[in-house]
This record gives C-alpha cells, structure tokens and sequence, in this order.
C-alpha cells in the first residue's frame, strides 16, 4: 500500500510540474500577480510531493522490500544499512529519482529565496524549472518507474553490485547530481531572460550564486568519483578519461567558464550574450552527460542496466530542451545590447581567454568523446579515443591557461599592466623553480620534464598568494594592517585566491605522481620483503575472513622505515555471495600527502601470491587541492555583496542553503 | 545483440579483479619493459571497455601483451609493433588514433576551434573599435563641450 502511495505522490508530483510549467507564463504575459504567485507555491509542492515519493522508495530499501522489483533487484537483507540506503540511487530507476529530488530541491530554492527578483523574472525562472521536472518526471514515470511490483515476492534480494557497496556510492552520486541539476537553475534564469528579452548585470549577480554553489558541488562530486574509482578498482589509477567520467567533466569544464563570464557581466556588463550561452551550454551537458549515461549508449559501470526506449526518451528531452533553447537564444541574442568596452590585455580580457580556453577543451573533450560513435555510425569505421588522446590534447590546452591563471586577479578591469603584472609575479615563477628543483632532488632525479611541471604548480600556488599578498599591501604596511586588510577583503577575492591555489595543489598531485611514482609487480611468499618509495613492505600471510554478505582472502602485510615498524597494511580478495561476484580491496597507507598502495593478484600454483605495489608520491594533493577549489568556492558564495544590498536579498539565502548541504 | 554483449562484458568485467601485467610476463631487460609498458598503454584492451591492456585483467589483453613484448624482443620498433597490431585488429586498437582522413578532424578540432575562437574575438573587439570610433567626440563636439565647461 505504501508503495502505490509513493507512485501517486510520484503522478501528482506531475501534475503539479505540468501547473507550473504553464500558468505563471501566462502570468508573466498578462501581468497577473495571481497566475505569477503559483509558480512558488507549485514549486514547493512539487518537491514536497517528490520527496514523499522518494521517501517511499528509501523506505522500501531499508525495509527490504522485495516485493518491490527495484528493492529485489538491487538489494539484498544482509548488505550493511548504509548500502540499503545509498543502494536508493545506485540503480537506474532510483538514480533518475535522485536527479529529479534534487532538481526539485532546487526549484524549490528558487521558490523560497526568489523572493526579490522581479515577478516575471521569478515566474518564468520557475516556469523553465517546471518543464524541466515534468520532462523528466514522465521519463520516469513511462519508462523507468521505480515503484514496480512483482508478485509473488521473492525472499531473497539479488544484491547490490559488489563494486557500489562503498561508502562512495553514499556521497559521490548525491554531490555530483548537485552540481549536474544544480546548473538548471542557471539554464533557467537564462531561458527566462531570453523570453523577456531583458539582461543585465543584476541579471549575471542573481544567477553567479547559483552557478558557484552547482561547480563547487560538481568539483566535489567529480573528486570524491575519482578518489573512489582509485581505491574501488585495485590499479591504482584515479582519471581513465572514461565516457562516462568525461560526461561529468564537460558541465564541469563549462561551469567553470560560466562562473567567469557572470563574473565579467557583474561586474562590466560585458559579454552578456556569451554568459547566456554558456549557462544554457552548462545544463546542456548536464543534460547530454544524463543521456550518454543512462541511455546505454556508452557502457560502464555506471550505465547500469541499460533499455533502448530510455535512450530514445532521454534524447527526445535534450532535443527538446537544447535545441528549444538554442532557437529562442538564436531569436533573442540579437536585441541584447553589449556593455562595456575593454581592452585586450585587462581583467576582462584574461577572463574572455580562460573561456575561449575552457571552450575549446569541453569541445575537445566531446568530440573525443562523441567521435568513435559518430564515425562508425557515418562510415562503419570503429576506432577508439582513449586515455593518450585526451593526455596529449587537454593538456596542451591547459598549459597556456595554466600559465594566464595567476595573471587573471593581478591585472586592472579595462587596461591592464600585463608589464607590470609579470614583475609582481616573478617570485611565484622563482619560488616555483626552486621548490620544485628541491623536490626533484629529493626524489632522487626523474624525468626533466617533472621539474617544469612542478614549477607550474608551485608558480600557481605562489601566484594565488601573491594577489593576496599584494592586496594586504604586506610589505608595505604594517604586518597588522596587512592583516586587516586582508581580513576586509572581498570574501569572492579570497575565494578565488584558494580556488586557484588548489588548482595548483591538484596540478603538483597530478605532475609528482605521473613522475615519481613506482610500480613493482611481484610474486610474494610469507616472510618475503619488498622495498618501494623508501618503505620495506612485508608479506606476513593471507586470511580467510568472513563479512556481513561476502567471504574474503586477506593478505596481511606490515611496513616499516628505516627499521621502524609501521603498522600493519592489508589489501583483500573479496566474493559477495549474493552475486558470486568477486572484488579486489586495495590496502593503502598515507604518509603525508603520499600513499603506499598495495592490491593482491592471482594466487600461483607454487603458493606465492602476485603483488602489485605502488608508491604514488603526493597523489592525496589531487583530490585536496579540489578540496580546496570546493572550500574556495564557498568562501566566495559567502560574499557579503552576495548577501546585502539592493538585488542581493535572494542570494544571501542561496548561499545559505548550500552551506547547509554541505555539513 | 550489442547490448547483451555489452552487459555480459560489464559482468565479465567487474567479475574479474582488474590486475594488469603478471610476473612472468615481464622482460628480463628494463629498457625493453618500460617500451612495452608504454606502448600497452596505448593499446585497446579489445573486450573491455575503454581500458588499455596495461590496465586489464582480460585474457585477451594478456595475450596482447605477450605479443607486444614478443615482437620487441625480436627486435621490432614501437612503430613496427603498433602496425603489426592494426593490421590484426585494425585501428580500434589504438587508444590514440592515427591521423588519417577519418581523424582529421578529431585531431584538427582544438585548433580549429581556438582559431575560430581568436578570429571571432578579433572580428568582435574590430566592430567593437569601429562602433567606439563613431562614438567618439568630433572636434566641433569637443570644442563646444570646452565651451560649455567653461561656463
């Protein structure tokens, strides 16, 4: 019976999207304050209607209910509460249920702080949010309806895939759907100021809270999805330029682009029409990501089991909604006036070069992405476009952005001193050198190349600091009123400056461990040592161990420095006994921001065991330098221009809200 | 048909615990190793999805890099071993694919792009500097502009 009722919750939420959808238009046409008043009220509704009907499935897991065809599918009585809990979303049907509760959050947001846009503005943004959430809500409810049931039920669920029972599923698909549906609101506000066809800076100031609050989620989301394919998958590798891992990154590449621009028009009423089409671009990637995923087009683990009718669903909706806005964009682009003039070399111009770059690296991300299947649809032809394509092409585009970013904060709005600039970064570029020679050395030489790409990395850490350095005016001042300074500083000047600190930071990571890191792959018998990244790693015996649904071969191996013991480190063989399926759990160890990684082989006849070893130096700066993009990014939402003054009253609370998520 | 083999490859996949190269495929000489562990990284593990043979557990793959390692130790250069593997399994087995006709444009795209990109930027600051230059004060406006100052 409670299942039924969360269907009909699920059918209502529909109607209540579809009253949304059209009512407050015409309310915005026809000037009626009353037409225009159900746009929040239908919004806050509709979320509350799909949370119960969420609430319902959540239930349904946690109680195993396998009569239920989702639960008995991908459930099983014996997995640990927190895989019942997270196993809601790691499925097709109730991943599309996640997607549609956080875009209902979002609406509802909107509803709730969008009480100072002006009424037709707010109408409409809601309106958009409302044709979004019944598009998607039918794709649920026609194709992939969650709340099936199967009679007679069976007794027993069929497990939850072995490789999603971690605690990642817990946390990595609810931030990266955040930041994936959290760009709809700006998709909206877009679509909205296309059909009055009225934009201006108040517009880039209301939509920029939104846009930092999707990327810092999004950057969160792709982090913890990268750190949790690291340990999952047992080799010791964190970025596969999977489709599935570029489908994220896209929006994430735009999103980024998108927060510069509304930066720009917030500030100059520049690039107005280029901001709007890059926050319909974002969601647009949102929404193709969604598609590539769920229709199966591209199978991974994430596809789930995949059903053609969805596919064609998914694509009608990016059809739909991509190529309806692109029409109303191309209609409406014209009569948006240009703001201000500026010259190249200037704040605006190091921002329009960040998203000529970032433009060009999503594109080049998605025609890699998208190329094997277009040519082979085309011609028959089947290539392939992995790993070594997307090294060689984004990382030549990112150098020359890499190089701009610090310059960005330093140069004036308007004209800029790029002269001047390049002298007051000339301690970034030196301490860059000389920090990375030192680490070079300290790790016993490797390639050339490292020291430069280090020296990138510590050139933009140093260089973020700088701007604040010379903001603080330190060295100039008094070491207090420096202090003061900077404490009085624009809380979106000290987010920026750690944003960009941890793009250096993640940079190091990524240059220290393609260079330094050691593999050694052998075959190990109890007793035998093994030495890597100065550790003495010992092979002490497997074990058989037994957990709440799976048998495992556990490998116990202890590590020592220099004749000091370290403790014990041990990796695992796993089969989940529902599904037969077997899983290798990596031990790993962090000693600073390095990590000794230890995942078990194959047993050979002889009684050895092969063992795959890796020192991986300062990887842990990978995923804490995104760490620090995420704080920055909420340091600057936190921005007291966000927070008061005239336009601004709605997006103090939306800064608000998304702090909250966060805890 | 495609997709059940999908699926039954996203089984086989994940049924298997992904380890790559084992002990005894490695050569004895580093030098020769560390070639073929570069050139397997740049080889598509044929049943898997989008993962190289260096990385895969696949049988197949397996195979593959005994074969790689075979040729170099008979003495073929990375070139060699590269077309010696399309010609078996075509240019699917790239994970970087060889500019040919067909590739044009995947590889010319970034550039492509950054042009089209810098050109419309330098066509826009163009109409933009034309614009300003009407806008601009004539003398006549300037003088009189002087004279009204002056008042």
């Amino acid at each position: 019976m409670i299942i039924e009722f969360g269907l009909y919750a699920l059918v209502l939420s529909l109607a209540t999207a579809i009253v949304l959808s059209v009512l407050p238009i015409i309310g915005a046409r026809r000037g009626d304050a009353n037409l225009m008043a159900v746009a929040p009220v239908a919004a806050l509704g509709q979320f509350v209607l799909v949370t119960i009907a969420f609430g319902v499935l959540m239930h349904a897991h946690l109680v195993s209910d396998f009569s239920v065809a989702n639960v008995w599918q991908n459930s099983h009585s014996l997995i640990p509460t927190l895989y019942k809990v997270s196993g809601v979303w790691g499925n097709h049907e109730g991943s599309m249920m996640l997607w549609l509760l956080i875009l209902s959050l979002f609406s509802a947001l909107v509803a709730i702080f969008g009480g100072n846009l002006p009424a037709t503005l707010r109408a409409n943004v809601l309106a958009v949010q409302g044709w979004i959430s019944a598009a998607f809500i039918l794709f649920i409810v026609l194709t992939s309806n969650p709340f099936l049931r199967i009679m007679p039920p069976p007794p027993e669920g069929r497990d939850l895939n072995p490789v999603l029972q971690d605690v990642g599923l817990a946390i990595h698909p609810p931030l990266l759907y955040l930041g994936y549906v959290g760009f709809s609101v700006c998709f909206s506000f877009a679509v909205a100021a296309l059909m009055e066809g009225r934009i201006d800076a108040a517009w880039a100031r209301w939509v920029r809270p939104w846009a930092l609050a999707a990327w810092t989620f999004l950057t969160a989301g792709i982090a913890m999805g990268s750190y949790w394919a690291y340990y999952e998958l047992g080799w010791g590798g964190w970025w596969f330029w999977d489709p599935v891992e570029n489908a994220s990154f896209m929006p994430w590449l735009a999103g980024t682009a998108l927060l510069h621009s509304a930066l720009v028009m917030e500030k100059r009423e520049a690039l107005k029409i280029w901001t709007v089409l890059l926050a319909i671009l974002t969601f647009s990637l949102s929404l193709l990501g969604t598609f590539l995923v769920r229709s199966g087009v591209l199978t991974s683990v994430h596809a789930f089991a995949s059903d053609p009718s969805r596919g064609v669903f998914i694509l009608a909706i990016l059809v739909i909604f991509i190529g309806g806005a692109l029409t109303l964009f191309a209609l409406r682009a014209g009569s948006l006036t240009a703001g201000g003039l500026f010259a190249p070399v200037s704040r605006e111009g190091a921002l329009v070069l960040n998203n000529l770059i970032l433009t060009v690296s999503t594109a080049t991300v998605l025609i890699g992405t998208l190329y094997p299947m277009a040519l082979e649809s085309l011609t028959g032809e089947k290539i392939s476009v992995g790993a070594p394509f997307f090294n060689l092409t984004f990382g030549l585009l990112m150098l020359p952005l890499l190089l701009a970013v610090p310059f960005g904060p330093l140069l004036a709005w308007k004209r800029a001193d790029l002269l001047g600039a390049a002298q007051r970064l000339f301690f970034a570029v030196a301490a860059g050198f000389v920090i990375a020679i030192a680490i070079w050395y300290l790790e016993n030489g490797g390639p050339v190349l490292a020291v430069l790409g280090m020296a990138l990395a510590f050139y933009l850490m140093v260089g973020a600091l700088t701007d604040l350095w010379l903001r603080g005016g330190f060295g100039k001042v008094p070491f207090a009123t420096a202090l003061r300074r900077l404490a009085g500083l624009p809380r979106s000047a000290i987010g920026t400056a750690f944003a960009h600190f941890g793009l250096g930071v993640s940079v190091l990571g990524i240059i220290a461990v393609s260079a330094f890191q050691t593999e050694n792959v052998l075959e190990m018998k109890p007793g035998q040592t093994v030495e890597a990244g100065g550790y003495v790693l010992k092979f002490e015996g497997m074990q058989r161990g037994q957990g709440p649904n799976f048998t495992e071969d556990r490998g116990t191996f202890s590590l020592s420095k220099g004749g000091t013991s370290l403790g014990p480190i041990s990796s695992s063989k796993r089969v989940y006994m529902a599904r037969q399926m077997p899983t290798t759990e990596a031990g790993i160890r962090t000693f600073g921001a390095s990590q000794f990684y230890v995942a078990l082989g194959d047993v050979m006849p002889d009684g050895g065991i092969v063992v795959r070893v890796w020192w991986k130096p300062f990887i842990v700066c990978i995923w804490f330098g995104a760490l620090i993009m995420m704080f920055g990014g909420f340091i600057s939402l936190s921005d007291r221009r966000l927070r008061v003054g005239a336009p601004s009253r709605r997006a103090k609370k939306a800064a608000a809200p998304a702090l909250e998520a966060a805890e | 048909m495609i997709r059940r083999l999908a699926f039954a490859l996203f089984l086989f996949l994940s049924a298997l615990p992904a380890h790559a190269v084992n002990p005894d495929e490695v050569l004895a000489d580093p030098k020769l190793e560390a070639r073929a562990r570069e050139i397997s990284s740049h080889l598509r593990c044929l049943v898997c999805q989008n993962q190289s043979i260096d990385d895969s557990n696949a049988e197949l793959a397996r195979d593959l890099r005994l074969l790689v390692r075979e040729r170099l130790k008979s003495g073929a250069s990375d070139q060699q071993v590269y077309d010696y593997l399309v010609s078996r399994y075509g240019e699917f087995v790239l994970l970087k694919p060889r500019l040919s006709e067909h590739t044009l444009f995947l590889w010319g795209a970034p550039a492509l792009l950054a042009l089209i990109g810098v050109m419309g930027l330098g066509f826009f600051a163009a109409s933009r500097n034309g614009r300003r230059k009407a806008v601009a004060l004539t003398e006549e406006e300037k003088a009189r502009l002087q004279a009204i100052l002056k008042e």
